[in-house]
């Protein structure tokens, strides 16, 4: 039994759903649990928070049991926060109601977790005097959050904390869910299935689908397996993580190093050196065999072909390309397949029409 | 409008019974509205069914039936003998415990409403926070269901105030002891004495509107609070 890692084995049948998986995930940073709805995600989280019982389970948090054979400890009892979906806050509390419900709970053997900073980490301090029903949706997850973090958590859990929101308001929230990420050394797991959001703030991925995990591993290599369970359709690609290394103030742009060649991404102010997190879709790459000098594509790289795999959708193909040890998906017709005559271990030009810069 | 010794002593005794009865069912009423309102149990709708009774029954075969389990050979009656405590009807405690009988699904049933309407989700939130079963009462439940609990406790006051039909059955008519203010006001029916029988009733009209005034306000205030400002 490693200390640094999540060990949850549940089995629960209820009214026609099964929910059996056996996981590992690590003790550590962002875990995505992603799948499509009714995959059984929630109950998942719900079992790991004690709200709901799984018939059969044992579960371990970093070297601590908290359900097994003749155990179980109660959800009060867990040290974790929890963040629901839909608005969660008492309603006849204020924000700062809210937040010292928390902070006068919290685990008194945990680290003090400073309201202030916990505050300005949220950005919530201008709301503190607010009832919930004077809060926007957004406003009032960011206080949810700020909440679940004050009770000095061990293990966070957050249930699609952006779905009950619209696109701008999920805008809002996911910068301060990076700095989140990038603050805590908690364990992380995070229900979603909205891919973007995965692909922004995830180091690791279980996928779930009809109640088992189909797929699970760090993020980068399991979004680049042609096989990878869920069908994402537009939504497939990979993501990787790049260095800066030039930046042109003239063009607005900057050159990212990742492993095994570079990309020029739009310059979203990070400093020289910064490392950050890029994601190229699968429908953005393009394939040639000469290098075409008069496209407006700006990044074209060598690469080497893998595996080829037909697409769920009809008249497509998923074609694995190897561009130094990073692996890039693209996404063709099967018309291009055989024009090109594609072939594992083949040479050719990669085009990529955009990268999105998501951290 | 005027009041007689007796109408006083009649009007205390009514006041003091019915704050009696309210506190009582307020603090039983509460873990059985509780229990009703979360459990999956068989016995539910038995229960309810028990506890609904009195909406329905005629006060006097309440009555009727409670005369005989506290009677002198009734169930109840011959337990309040081996304890040493006589027997329970034509005294003022026959009178509580019936009258909370009386009165138990107006105070069961706000509390109720009021917790199902509730959800597990405050609970499972307050559950994450760390609070224990009672806390997560004190500190959830109980703020977050406060209208039905002013609800239960107006009504159950109100209509404990107004019964009559189970007061003559096990209560008789003793003054001081069981003379409530509505077997009062019979009493000065039956001996002609309108002008005595309008002080009570006026009194009791105005009572019970001004009673239904203040609980219809202070829903349409929460109803208000909880849309937020405008």
């Amino acid at each position: 039994m490693s200390g640094d890692q999540i060990n949850a084995r549940f089995r629960l049948d209820w009214s026609g759903f099964t929910l059996d998986v056996d996981l590992q995930l690590p003790g550590r940073g962002v875990t995505a649990i992603f799948g499509h709805s009714g995959s059984g995600k929630t109950t998942l989280l719900r079992c790991i928070a004690g709200l709901r019982r799984a018939d059969e389970g044992t579960l371990e948090v970093n070297g601590e049991t908290w359900q097994g054979p003749g155990c179980w400890v109660k959800p009060h009892k867990r040290p974790l926060g929890y963040v629901f979906q839909e608005a969660s806050l008492f309603p006849h509390l204020t924000a700062r109601g809210n937040l010292q419900y928390a902070q006068k709970r919290a685990d008194p053997q945990a680290a003090v977790v400073s309201f202030d900073h916990t505050v300005s980490l949220l950005g919530i301090g201008d709301l503190l005097e607010r009832r919930p029903d004077q809060l926007s949706g957004g406003e009032r997850q960011r206080v949810a959050i700020a909440r679940a973090l004050l009770i000095a958590p061990r293990l966070l859990l957050m249930d699609e904390p952006l779905a009950s929101l619209d696109m701008a308001r999920k805008q809002e929230i996911l910068p301060y869910l990076e700095q989140l990420r990038t603050e805590l050394d908690i364990p992380v797991l995070y229900v979603s299935h909205a891919a973007d959001e995965v692909a922004r703030l995830a180091d690791h991925i279980v996928a779930l689908d009809r109640g088992r995990a189909v797929a699970a591993g760090p993020l980068q290599e399991t979004l680049a397996r042609l096989d990878f369970p869920i069908r994402l359709g537009e939504e497939t690609g990979v993501v990787l993580t790049a260095q800066v290394v030039e930046r042109d103030p003239e063009w607005k742009l900057a050159r990212v190093a990742f492993t095994g060649g570079e990309l020029w991404v739009r310059d979203s102010g990070h400093p020289m050196g910064d490392s950050l997190r890029v994601r190229v879709l699968a429908r953005d790459i393009s394939l040639t065999l000469s290098h075409h000098h008069d496209s407006s594509i700006l990044n074209v790289l060598e690469g080497v072909v893998g595996d080829i795999a037909a697409d769920d959708d009809q008249g497509l193909a998923m074609v694995r390309i190897h561009i130094g040890e990073t692996v890039f998906v693209a996404r063709l017709t099967l018309r291009s397949v055989a024009h090109l005559d594609l072939k594992t271990g083949q040479s050719l030009w990669v085009q990529i029409k955009s990268v999105a810069v998501i951290q | 409008m005027s009041f007689s010794a007796g109408d006083i002593t009649a009007l205390w005794l009514t006041l003091r019974l019915a704050s009696l009865v309210t506190l009582l069912l307020l603090l039983l009423g509460t873990p059985l509205a509780w229990w009703l309102a979360r459990t999956r149990s068989r016995w539910k709708g038995p229960i309810s069914a028990v506890v609904a009774l009195p909406l329905v029954l005629p006060p006097t075969v309440l009555g009727f039936y409670l005369l005989l389990a506290m009677g002198p050979n009734g169930p109840v009656g011959q337990l309040t003998l081996a304890l040493g405590l006589g027997t329970l009807p034509f005294t003022f405690w026959g009178l509580v415990v019936a009258s909370m009988l009386y009165s138990l699904p107006f105070v069961v049933q706000p509390i109720q409403n009021a917790m199902e309407a509730l959800g597990e989700r405050p609970l499972e939130v307050a559950a994450t926070l760390r609070a224990s079963p009672w806390d997560r009462f004190f500190s959830v439940v109980l703020p977050l269901t406060r209208p039905g609990f002013l609800t239960a406790t107006i009504l159950g006051f109100a209509h404990t105030v107004g019964e009559f039909g189970v007061v003559l059955m096990i209560g008789g008519n003793i003054p001081g002891a069981t003379r409530v203010i509505s077997v009062q006001l019979y009493d000065h029916v039956e001996a002609l004495e309108y002008g005595q029988a309008h002080s009570l009733s006026a009194t009791l009209l105005l009572f019970s509107f001004v009673v239904l005034m203040v609980v219809y306000g202070f829903n349409r205030r929460q109803k208000l609070a909880r849309m937020g400002p405008l």
